[in-house]
């Protein structure tokens, strides 16, 4: 078990950092420039990380998979990034932001990374404001704050409701500024297709040129993964249409671990699907649970009329309408964390009480209307409103929304150690890629600060550690045998993908992954379900390889092929759920096992049994994958049943 | 209420940068009007795999409407004929059954064509690159609230920062200018005090960069901030002649 060396350096919890920071090895600024770092990604997490380690004087290439790093998936979040600042003098500090990040991830991370989180976040906020990030602020001129999920005080800070945005285009303006300098070389237009390694050490990646479909080679010193997640693989989910779990498969296949891949996180508040033809879903920002309440009929036959079109919402009298969350947990009301709102939503419309198609619960703003007034709520959810009536067609101001939950983030990733590092040596993750901060469950507005922190704060310390005994290493040559062995397997994947030439559009065997993946390995999940998913999914990969359709070339400019690749990595993740699923006998945060709850419905963990990181090791295809155990050791938190009722 | 509609599409086909392109036609039936212009193009493609055809290559991404990553040039407009939205948040409402819809790519010298419906618009990464930033490493940050900053002027400059960087634009210039991208990112950190400090420097050398890369010259028709999906204002461009009049009268 050597090679799960989770690295957490020894002292008290809130010393961890400094000392590490004070006893780590660095490279100086000569030695730097002599070393090569690949970063795979440009969003939060690898936009920041590559503009950081080039300010360091490191030469950094950088890889995009859209047109520009300012694309990048992490625009989308819209609501905020928590920060322990304690600006409002509500009683915030370090070490509550960190209780409240491994209570809300169902005590399943580890203690020392989140301390850490919680510890960098501050540092986060100065860093985005000195970039001109247009935080909101307050008349006096300071900045504002608003309340997210989980969470008892106000520390998230946001730019209207696009925080995501904002961020990302500090993180970009930072990184074209390397650019210009020429300490990064920005690729965009890129895709990963594998990781290279030399005597056991990442040293180079193999990609493909998305416009001219050619296969490259890229040597480096080290790699740092930052591809995000892999919710995608629901393929209707709130992720953008290129996300994907590729780099993250293409590492787990060369050898590094892959954690906990159970865990993904059903958002509460997204728009419900509409029809067949749906090609993402649309989050709603869990910031609008401030304002917004969550209701349901009282009455069965209210939600039968409502959902034959015969009653309208606003026609429900007060008295016949459930809050169900402020009922059934009454300290945290609307703002319980995500995994608890999305199973009491469909709690609720399995019962026989949701609106519209059946699959939706209101989110109504009237009451904040009235309190606030219009204007107000304008000022605070205007582009969300606007956004929700493009969509919808119907005004929020005046009828409740309608809401549902769907696939927004996965917890699970490429395990790694304190220093974010995978089990392959030299081979690094960060951001969402990774599995190390959020447990079981992310709080709202976590994953922001997980992604910079690791970008900005830990990663370009932490990869000096590695890169230290690095500096006599030569620049590599991409001639060396390891690089042309990979880059033949890699022609020989897609030259197997486009020789197939069967019937069924990339997309509609993927809709059918999809739909295994929400039936059985979605919100709730049980043996008998999980056991069919296995089987399902190997029937989709017997489909997937025998009646692909692929049109254009392979070595062109080819997005039908983009996909392929990327759904048969989906499908090799589809299975480590459903295995990891399988395995984990006990409900914990976003991992709902309906044979362990209490009899409230709430999720009962089994801390005796599995109260460790599950990790699993690729074996070969077709071969199960080996289980590995990071046991969590909770020195300074005293481990209990996670409440949000008093 | 969802209808169904039927649709004759004509579509621009160009195989890359220095080929001939074309329009072709092509119909779609039974299209639902809740769906968004996007998901009709995925059924269109659907539709030419299923007849061994080549799907139509076009650009998107988050289709929620901010990572700028989606275009086209519907029926002679940018992001087609709603206001205040991207291509990808348009829906098929705004279309009757039986409307031919014309689909173009970004037309301009800025932005040349890669293959059908996308286009190359790194041009407007370099102009960043050439100064759209505080120059400022990470690391020396002072405390956040330690810099008051007037709401006015924070909700000001998040207005101007609300770019997306689409490039709609320039596509509706008839100059093809792209003075409302330069002038949106020049006013956001012009209104802050972080990005007073390199005010001059940096209009300076994003307008030197703009015109270097063939980008036309602006003459006020006001198109770009009509088609902006982001709605940023035309005043932008105002702060920025006045940003770049003084930085010169420094020189």
């Amino acid at each position: 078990m050597s090679k799960l060396e989770s690295k957490i350096p020894a002292g008290p919890l809130a010393e961890k950092w400094t000392n590490y920071k004070a006893t780590q090895k660095l490279v100086n600024p000569a030695n730097k420039r002599r070393l090569d770092i690949i970063v795979v990604g440009t969003g939060l997490a690898g936009g920041a990380a590559a503009a950081t380690l080039g300010e360091l004087g490191f030469n950094v290439i950088n890889f995009c998979i859209q047109d520009s790093p300012r694309r990048a998936h992490s625009i989308a979040a819209q609501g905020g990034i928590n920060a322990a600042k304690n600006y409002q003098n509500d009683g915030d500090s370090v070490y509550r932001l960190f209780y409240d990040t491994i209570k809300g991830g169902d005590y399943r991370a580890r203690e020392a990374n989140v301390y850490r989180l919680a510890e960098v976040s501050n540092n986060i906020i100065d860093q985005c404001v000195a970039q001109g990030v247009p935080f909101a602020r307050e008349y006096g001129g300071l900045l504002d704050n608003r309340s997210f999920g989980g969470a008892q005080v106000s520390r998230t800070f946001y730019a209207k409701g696009q925080t995501g945005q904002q961020l990302l285009l500090g993180a970009y303006s930072s990184l074209m500024r390397q650019v210009n300098k020429g300490k990064v070389d920005l690729r965009t237009r890129y895709e990963m297709l594998d990781v290279v390694i030399v005597d056991g050490r990442a040293r180079g990646v193999i990609m493909r040129n998305l416009v001219t479909g050619g296969i490259e080679r890229f040597s480096a010193h080290a790699v740092v993964i930052a591809t995000g997640g892999y919710g995608n693989v629901f393929f209707l989910s709130t992720n953008a249409m290129a996300s994907n779990g590729s780099a993250a498969v293409q590492c787990y296949r060369k050898g590094a671990y892959f954690a906990n891949p159970a865990y993904a996180q059903i958002h509460p508040t997204c728009i419900p699907v509409h029809g067949e033809f749906q090609s993402k879903l649309t989050l709603m920002s869990e910031s609008l649970r401030n304002d917004g309440r969550i209701w349901v009929p009282k009455k069965k036959e209210d939600a039968e009329a409502i959902r034959a079109g015969k009653l309208k919402p606003t026609e429900i009298k007060e008295e016949d309408r459930d809050y169900y969350l402020e009922r059934r947990y009454p300290a945290f009301g609307n703002l319980v964390p995500r995994d608890v709102a999305s199973r009491a939503a469909k709690e609720r419309c399995d019962a026989g009480y949701g609106v519209g198609t059946g699959l939706a619960v209101y989110l109504d703003f009237s009451d904040a209307i009235k309190r606030l007034g219009r204007d107000a709520v304008e000022a605070r959810y205007g582009n969300l409103f606007q956004m929700y009536e493009k969509i919808v067609d119907d005004n929020p101001y005046e009828t409740p929304m309608m809401i549902y939950p769907a696939s927004h983030y996965t917890m699970g990733g490429i395990w790694v150690d304190y220093e974010l590092q995978t089990t392959i040596p030299g081979l690094f993750a960060i951001g969402e890629a990774n599995f190390s901060d959020h447990g079981a469950n992310r709080l709202g507005a976590s994953a922001l600060m997980q992604g910079l922190a690791d970008g900005y704060f830990v990663l370009p310390y932490t990869i000096q550690n590695y890169l230290s005994d690095q500096i006599q290493v030569p620049r590599f040559s991409t001639d060396l045998p390891e690089f042309a062995e990979a880059e033949k397997a890699v022609k020989a994947r897609i030259d197997r993908l486009m020789a197939i030439k069967g019937k069924q559009s990339v997309d509609s065997l993927h809709k059918k992954l999809g739909r295994i993946m929400s039936d059985y390995v979605g919100m709730g999940r049980n043996k008998a379900g999980l056991e069919k998913a296995l089987v399902e999914i190997d029937k989709i990969k017997k489909e997937f390889y025998s009646d692909l359709r692929i049109p254009g070339e392979a070595y062109g400019l080819n997005v039908e092929l983009e996909k392929a690749l990327r759904l048969e990595d989906f499908i090799e993740i589809g299975k480590l759920m459903a295995i990891d699923a399988l395995h984990r006998e006990e409900s914990c945060g976003g991992h709902f096992r309906e044979e362990h709850q209490t009899e409230e419905g709430e999720a009962k963990r089994n801390d005796e049994e599995f109260m460790y990181v599950g990790c699993w090791e690729y074996k070969g295809e077709d071969q199960k994958p080996e289980l590995h155990k990071e046991e969590l050791n909770y020195e300074f938190i005293k481990v209990q049943q996670r409440n949000y009722k008093q | 209420m969802e209808k169904k509609i039927d649709l004759t599409l004509k579509v621009w086909r160009q195989r890359d940068r220095k080929a001939k392109g074309q329009f072709e036609t092509y119909n779609v039936k039974g299209i639902s009007t809740d769906s968004s212009f996007l998901e009709m193009l995925d059924v269109l493609n659907e539709q030419l795999i299923n007849e061994g055809k080549e799907p139509v290559v076009f650009d998107h991404d988050c289709r929620e409407g901010i990572c700028g990553m989606c275009s086209l040039y519907i029926n002679g407009h940018p992001h087609g004929p709603d206001s205040a939205i991207t291509t990808c948040q348009l829906h098929m409402r705004k279309f009757n059954n039986g409307d031919t819809i014309t689909i173009e790519p970004w037309r301009s010298a800025g932005f040349p064509v890669i293959r059908d419906l996308m286009v190359d618009r790194t041009a407007y990464d370099q102009i960043i690159a050439a100064g759209g930033y505080t120059s400022v490493n990470v690391g020396g940050a002072q405390d956040a609230n330690a810099l008051l900053i007037p709401k006015t002027d924070a909700d000001e400059a998040m207005d101007a920062a609300s770019c997306i960087g689409c490039g709609a634009c320039v596509a509706a210039c008839k100059n093809g200018s792209a003075m409302l991208f330069v002038s949106a990112k020049v006013s956001q950190l012009a209104l802050l005090p972080q990005g007073r400090v390199e005010a001059a420097r940096r209009a300076r050398a994003m307008v030197a960069k703009m015109d270097e890369l063939g980008f036309g010259n602006c003459t006020n028709t006001g198109a770009c901030a009509a088609e902006c999906p982001k709605s940023v204002s035309l005043s932008n461009i105002a702060r920025l002649n006045r940003e770049f009049i003084k930085a010169k009268l420094q020189d």
